[in-house]
């Protein structure tokens, strides 16, 4: 199969991923908590590489998990012995992803794993990387772990919808109804680190953040249903990536930073032109509503 | 249950709320102390006291939202954990953010979501549940409106309709009539008496003094600490609500009847 498919595809799944999981973020006002976990997964990666002595996709995915889930709770814990908020992020990812690059650095002269990777991602080379198994090539590994973390998130998500659904809108009263509040709050940081781990390579860990935050925050602005927000982020995301692949192709330029590029101009396009929630058509009615005034 | 007359508090039952010396505190600073009360079951119960006084703590600390450092809360003389289905919970409006992509119908339907339990997705029989209790607050017509659209009171009335979607014995409520309009004011009397007179007790957290003695039956006092519990034309009178609002109470003299606000 062609390369070009190969990128796409991962592509696909890694924005199909991030849309889903970015429309939850961001209606929980936690855009910033995916770039934390984004980042903070980089030492569980690190770890995984040198216990299990290479890339084995599961070991990155369980040590990312976890780190990530060990973020959030150390976050959580700042802030609730009264650090502020954003400090608390701040800190804690930061700290994590510092101590993650050490790590990277201290082996980079015995494991095959390299900061530009990490940091922006290789997607330009996928279909090289393939996952063997007894002997067999089963095509790129990425496009086995992202839709793997796809699968996951889709049955969880499909399972709980209700309760992914309270838990955002109104945690206290979901908490009174006995809905295990913190449960579904880990469970939904548990799949953007892994995620984050299985997006790594394709985008890195910068512009997985991009991937989460920008596909939902355009949907946002499409649709007043929480069920058509999370079908037109996948949208968004995908046409973003197939876009920007094609981009990238005729600029010679990074794939991952057009696709997120590519995002962001959807992005504005529908900030200004949404009409629901576009600023030009919310002009335009303000300025119907006061000529309407004056002629009265 | 025996049927009892309404109106007529029954001191044998058990108690659909029974609080034992509640304490909450942020950051060692007591913001609730060793607060007792017993509600009778069929009656409208108001929670007052001045502002900072502790009122949405006590009720959150009630439903274990907040943790309390001491103190045990039994409903219907069970640990109040195995009678979470018999609650209905309504929050303070602005604790939720109401941009959130929703229409009316569906914030209803969460009514429904704690009796579903982990697997089952609301169905037909949740909807209709949903229709009839939008249509007692007066908000059936609203039923696909996006909950932005709402006004302030309208967003009452929906939080409303959803605390009666979960079917509940015992109602706790956190100021629901802070800044509604008359309509919607009148909508939440006439659903309180309505509860009332299918015996069940609800607890409305209140700020209004000059509508106490018109809309509850009994009254709580709160300033930290519990000041006077009991009937409103034994409790509610100048004596105590100065102990409960210290200077803050105000007099004002209107055409001979007494205006009383407290701030």
């Amino acid at each position: 199969m062609s390369s070009d498919f190969w990128i796409m595809l991962t592509a696909a799944l890694m924005s199909a991923s991030c849309g889903l999981l970015g429309c939850f973020l961001i209606l929980r006002k936690m855009a910033l908590i995916g770039d934390a976990i984004s980042h903070a997964v980089l030492p569980g990666i690190a770890i995984a590489f040198l216990l299990s002595g290479g890339r084995d996709s599961m070991a990155m995915m369980i040590g990312a998990t976890a780190l990530g889930l060990i973020a959030v709770f150390l976050i959580q814990w700042l802030q609730s012995s009264g650090i502020q908020s954003d400090a608390s992020i701040g800190i804690i990812f930061t700290a994590l992803f510092a101590v993650g690059v050490i790590l990277v650095s201290l082996n980079a002269r015995n494991i095959d794993l390299d900061l530009d990777c990490v940091l922006f991602g290789e997607i330009a080379y996928v279909q090289w990387d393939t996952w063997m198994m007894n002997g067999i090539d089963m095509g790129p590994r990425s496009v086995w772990m992202l839709g793997f973390a796809l699968l996951v998130i889709l049955t969880l998500l499909g399972l709980f919808y209700k309760q992914f659904k309270i838990t955002a809108f109104d945690p206290a009263m979901a908490a009174a109804c006995g809905i295990p509040v913190m449960l579904f709050h880990y469970l939904l940081m548990g799949m953007v680190s892994m995620t984050s781990v299985a997006s790594f390579e394709s985008v890195g860990a910068i512009l997985v953040v991009g991937m989460l935050v920008i596909p939902a925050a355009t949907a946002y602005l499409l649709t007043d249903r929480l069920g058509r927000m999370l079908i037109y982020s996948v949208i968004v995301g995908v046409v973003s990536s197939i876009v920007g692949y094609y981009t990238a192709y005729i600029l010679n330029a990074s794939i991952g930073g057009s696709i997120v590029t590519i995002a962001g101009i959807f992005f504005i396009i529908t900030f200004l032109l949404s009409p629901r929630h576009g600023i030009l058509f919310r002009k335009l009615q303000q300025k119907r509503i006061a000529s309407s005034m004056t002629s009265n | 249950m025996n049927k009892k007359p309404v109106n007529m508090p029954d001191h044998t039952a058990v108690s659909p709320l029974h609080a034992q010396g509640i304490t909450v505190a942020y950051h060692k600073q007591p913001v609730v102390q060793n607060v007792s009360f017993k509600l009778d079951e069929g009656r409208l119960v108001a929670l007052i006291g001045p502002n900072g006084a502790g009122k949405s703590t006590l009720l959150k600390a009630m439903l274990g939202l907040v943790p309390a450092i001491r103190g045990e809360v039994s409903v219907y003389g069970q640990p109040y954990a195995s009678q979470r289905k018999r609650i209905g919970y309504v929050p303070q409006r602005e604790s939720v953010d109401w941009d959130f992509p929703t229409n009316a119908l569906d914030v209803v339907l969460m009514g429904t979501y704690g009796r579903l339990g982990w697997f089952r997705r609301p169905g037909r029989q949740e909807r209709e549940i949903a229709i009839e209790s939008l249509s007692k607050v007066g908000m059936a017509d609203y039923a696909n409106r996006q909950i932005s659209q709402l006004s302030g009171g309208q967003q009452q009335r929906v939080f409303l309709a959803r605390a009666l979607a979960q079917q509940a014995d015992l109602y706790l409520m956190d100021e629901p009539f802070a800044g509604v309009d008359a309509a919607t004011e009148k909508a939440i009397i006439t659903l309180l008496e309505q509860l009332k007179q299918q015996g069940k007790t609800v607890l409305v957290v209140h700020h209004d003094l000059s509508t106490v003695e018109a809309y509850f039956d009994d009254v709580l006092l709160l300033n930290r600490e519990l000041i006077a519990a009991g009937p409103v034309e034994m409790v509610f009178n100048t004596e105590m609500l100065q102990r409960t609002y210290g200077g803050r109470l105000t007099f004002l003299q209107d055409s001979g009847s007494m205006i009383m606000t407290g701030k």
